[in-house]
């Protein structure tokens, strides 16, 4: 350890160069990538219909397509970042938003007060969802994928015997005419847009900036280690599921006001969708990389994709063959992304495999 | 040995299975001063750090901290008293960089709201994880790289200021020259010192037998889960210890 040499230099510069590294994890450098993706498809949709892809209007159409995916992406990316999985989000909305349409069918009404209560109730379901999700996870510690198969089963079995398998198509009008259709007083900017944004804004500010965020990162990169040091990893587990709950419920109004029905065979691969935009947005399966940022744009490739195929006249099935290959080459390039940065530190600092070996300089 | 121990252990018992992994093991330091713990594999070295730095559930037997009993539920139970441990597989978040990981679980909240709304003072962890750093003489080049990047020198270096940064009694250092060339052992050895000469009782445990003999005052040997010698480091040799350590002194022994 020739310590003379380095110490001074980096103890100089220290400051300054964290400036520059903290604004490199903002932009990561997948998510950096996939942005260009994301614009370069979007150019060659607006190269070959200029009249109709790059207005506003349809821009704004895409918004608002991606908006309830994205209130699920956040707690998605959350919890892929501590190396789980949460296949239950289709499944909880659904749940949450039947209980909130039985509730504020009973209510009668259909005013700002039925409203509230079924904003109420939609979320507090999801909450219960995610909730039970955590517990089993960090507590009973079954593996993730078991747990949110089993909820994504269970939610959806609920769902159905308590509307008998039709779809409750009286949602309170304010609800659709605010929240569903509206748009933010003033702008042409649709308000389930505003407020997915909103929770993006929050909630990638709790993941990047706050303690909580940096827990949920520890977790992802070595649990037991997170554990030794003294982070509660089985509270911040159960929170990180309940949070991806609450969003599911807070998505399962949203699609309620959107779309004015239940829709419960609508969400059979929300779940599949929200975990392909995670990881195109560049968070690692393997947990301690992410985020919510490369979620957003990893949720714009397939809308602008579909919304392209359409416009340009191209069969939109083809939109699931395109995301897939998406899909497979942005896993594939990251994993050669970490495989070069390996090798590359190799060379002067090595990894632990080789110190065993050849560490003789 | 007159003082009080800063830590020590009486007759603590675990077992797994019909395994006794501890057999009324006994284990004393004192502040100040460098103690080898040595054994066979399977002697119950890492069981009794374990119990010692409040990762495992004894059976029986008493811990005192300073003189006062204990009982050490957490991790983070053993830290508050100021027990600090270095693992074996150093015990860091590969992802995070070197000044999260410093502080992890620890970390030191903003003034006022924001800190309450759980925002982190990332600069003035960022500056008392460089001054920790510099005071051992650490080569760790950035801050805020993430830790898995970096070799197996810098990652021990800063699992052993991270702990050192902490240390207030007592530090356990598990097998810490166990991955490390010639030169980042004698720094580890140097760093055993320095800490030592803070007034920290050191727990240093090893298979290297020459290291220990070099930085230890006292050596105590642990063989079937018991403590069944201690030595003054100066006055004992290789030999006797891997005597100790194997029973082959046993007859020898009054």
């Amino acid at each position: 350890m020739t310590t003379t040499e380095v110490t001074p230099r980096s103890a100089g510069t220290a400051s300054a160069l964290t400036r520059t590294h903290s604004l490199r994890q903002v932009l990561q450098v997948q998510s950096f990538q996939i942005l260009l993706v994301l614009l370069v498809i979007f150019l060659i949709f607006a190269a070959m219909a200029p009249e109709v892809f790059p207005t506003w209007g349809n821009v704004r159409q895409i918004i608002q397509n991606v908006s309830i995916l994205g209130v699920l992406g956040i707690g998605m990316t959350f919890v892929i970042v501590t190396s789980g999985i949460d296949l239950s989000v289709g499944s909880n909305l659904v749940f949450s938003g039947v209980v909130a349409a039985k509730v504020m069918q009973s209510m009668g009404d259909t005013g700002w007060g039925t409203a509230f209560v079924g904003i109420i109730v939609s979320v507090s379901c999801g909450l219960g969802w995610g909730l039970l999700n955590g517990v089993l996870i960090a507590k009973a510690k079954v593996p993730p994928l078991i747990v949110t198969l089993g909820t994504l089963g269970g939610a959806l079995g609920l769902a159905q015997v308590i509307t008998g398998g039709v779809d409750i198509r009286e949602v309170p009008a304010v609800l659709q005419d605010t929240i569903g259709y509206g748009n933010v007083p003033g702008t042409t900017l649709p308000t389930i847009s505003l407020i997915a944004m909103v929770l993006i804004v929050i909630f990638g500010i709790v993941l990047h900036r706050t303690r909580f965020g940096l827990y949920t990162f520890a977790i992802g990169s070595n649990e037991e280690s997170a554990r030794r040091v003294g982070v509660k990893v089985d509270r911040q587990l159960i929170s990180i599921y309940a949070l991806s709950g609450a969003l599911a419920g807070v998505a399962g109004i949203l699609s309620l006001a959107q779309y004015g029905t239940t829709a419960i065979a609508g969400q059979s691969a929300t779940n599949l969708n929200v975990i392909a935009a995670v990881v195109i947005g560049g968070t690692s399966l393997f947990g301690g990389v992410g985020t919510i940022f490369g979620t957003v744009v990893g949720l714009f490739i397939p809308a602008v994709l579909q919304n392209g195929f359409v416009i340009v006249g191209v069969q939109p099935f083809w939109q699931q063959v395109a995301v897939g290959a998406v899909l497979v080459a942005a896993v594939y390039v990251d994993q050669r992304r970490r495989a070069a940065a390996a090798r590359g530190h190799s060379a002067k600092d090595d990894g632990r495999t080789r110190l065993f070996g050849r560490r003789s300089n | 040995m007159t003082t009080i121990p800063v830590l020590e252990a009486r007759g603590l018992t675990r077992s797994f299975g019909n395994v006794r992994a501890l057999d009324g093991a006994d284990f004393d330091v004192n502040a100040g001063e460098v103690v080898a713990l040595i054994g066979d594999n399977g002697a119950g070295k890492s069981t009794l750090v374990k119990a010692l730095s409040g990762n495992l559930a004894l059976d029986s037997g008493q811990i005192l901290f300073a003189g006062g009993e204990v009982e050490l539920t957490s991790p983070s139970h053993a830290n508050s008293l100021g027990i600090e441990t270095v693992y074996q597989d150093l015990a860091l978040a590969p992802h995070l960089n070197a000044a999260q990981n410093m502080f992890l679980g620890r970390e030191i909240p903003k003034p006022g709201l924001q800190g309450r709304l759980g925002f982190m003072d990332n600069k003035a962890m960022r500056l008392k994880s460089r001054e920790a750093f510099d005071e051992l003489g650490a080569t760790v080049r950035s801050l805020s790289d993430p830790v898995g990047s970096m070799s197996g020198g810098q990652k021990q270096a800063i699992a052993i200021a991270r702990a050192v940064a902490w240390a207030k009694g007592v530090i356990f250092l598990d097998e810490p020259t166990a991955a490390l060339g010639v030169v980042q052992t004698r720094n580890v050895l140097d760093t055993i010192r320095r800490v030592r000469d803070k007034g920290v009782g050191v727990v240093f445990i090893s298979h290297s037998m020459p290291h220990v003999i070099d930085v230890a005052d006292r050596v105590q040997v642990l063989r079937l889960g018991r403590r069944v010698a201690t030595y003054e480091a100066k006055r004992t040799s290789v030999e006797e210890l891997v005597g100790a350590m194997t029973g082959a002194l046993d007859g020898a022994q009054s």
